[in-house]
């Protein structure tokens, strides 16, 4: 079999939120995790619920749910734990999903204009077509202008 | 007995840390950036009044030298349901007298994790970062964070302000006597 030259052979996890199901690029998936504690402080970035500790890591959680399905989660069965990346730093982010996880590997046809933002491709799989997401469009994040200093001091900014 | 070069550099660097609560939530704040801790009843007859304050994290100033500091309601200024304060934290290199519900105890972090990049509100200047302690998350304080530049400038014109009118009042006072 070969690809039209619009679409791209790629591995992606299938992800459940409520009814239906998304896919983001394996490539930024790091794992699968049962829910834990997530713990929460004062902030002003209304979409994240505070952050879970993974392996001595502290991720931001952050349910995208609502933004796609129109509401939020009922059940959470696991958290996603993907990456982003701006400029050279990666930053790990929690994604709340409501059932198993599916790694696949199929053509992806590129967004076109006229999708949202938040889609990069479409895949067709087991009957259905899936967005795939664009987490940046997802998830807070800084624009590509504001990435701030690294910590000189003490910190180490482990990503 | 003088260890490897390898083993010293692999020491992990510490930090004396104070926890501290506001409102029942936990934080921590380098000891080295406090100056001072003394308790809200000790500091009540020093406390100035800021009636022109238009921030309603600093209702009160006090003066410490030759400087003015402002006592910051650290619960105010995180939006978390006040309590009565019962200490101030008097931070060094700073303009801020921080009122806080009580210290937890003292300890050492060995790591400070920078605050995720998912992370984009006004916390990015209120925390150096995040610790993990005891299997649970506290974020760190940065002192500088309490007050910007445009808030100093701001409660600078208010404290003009409160000064003109005591002035003014002992004058009043002088000529009546």
């Amino acid at each position: 079999m070969t690809s039209s030259p619009e679409t791209l052979l790629q591995s992606f996890v299938l992800l459940r939120l409520g009814e239906r199901r998304f896919a983001l690029p394996a490539s930024q998936v790091a794992e699968l995790v049962a829910p834990s504690r997530i713990f929460r402080f004062p902030h002003k970035s209304s979409a994240l619920e505070g952050v879970i500790l993974r392996r001595g890591r502290m991720i931001a959680v952050c349910d995208i749910a609502e933004q796609l399905t129109g509401k939020k989660l009922d059940t959470r069965r696991f958290n996603l734990l993907a990456t982003r990346k701006y400029g050279q730093q990666l930053d790990w982010i929690a994604i709340p999903v409501s059932g198993e996880c599916e790694l696949i590997t199929v053509d992806m046809m590129p967004a076109s204009a006229n999708d949202s933002p938040h889609v990069d491709g479409w895949l067709s799989h087991g009957g259905e077509v899936i967005e795939v997401l664009r987490l940046s469009a997802l998830t807070p994040g800084p624009a590509d202008t504001l990435l701030p200093e690294p910590l000189h001091n003490f910190a180490e900014a482990r990503s | 007995m003088h260890l490897p070069a390898s083993a010293k550099s692999h020491q992990p660097r510490t930090e004396q840390i104070i926890l501290f609560r506001i409102s029942g939530q936990t934080f921590a704040i380098s000891s080295s950036s406090v100056q001072e801790v003394r308790s809200v009843d000790n500091i009540a007859g020093m406390a100035r009044d800021l009636p022109e304050s238009h921030l309603r994290k600093v209702r009160h100033s006090i003066r410490r030298g030759d400087r003015t500091l402002y006592i910051v309601n650290a619960a105010v200024h995180f939006g978390l349901q006040p309590q009565p304060a019962s200490l101030v934290f008097f931070l060094r290199r700073t303009r801020t007298a921080l009122l806080i519900d009580g210290i937890d105890k003292m300890t050492t972090m060995t790591r400070l994790q920078a605050l995720s990049l998912a992370f984009q509100g006004e916390e990015r200047s209120w925390y150096r970062g995040l610790t993990a302690l005891d299997q649970a998350v506290v974020p760190v304080i940065n002192p500088e964070g309490f007050l910007s530049l445009e808030e100093l400038t701001l409660l600078e014109t208010a404290q003009f302000s409160a000064d003109a009118r005591t002035l003014t009042s002992e004058n009043h006072g002088a000529h009546v006597q």
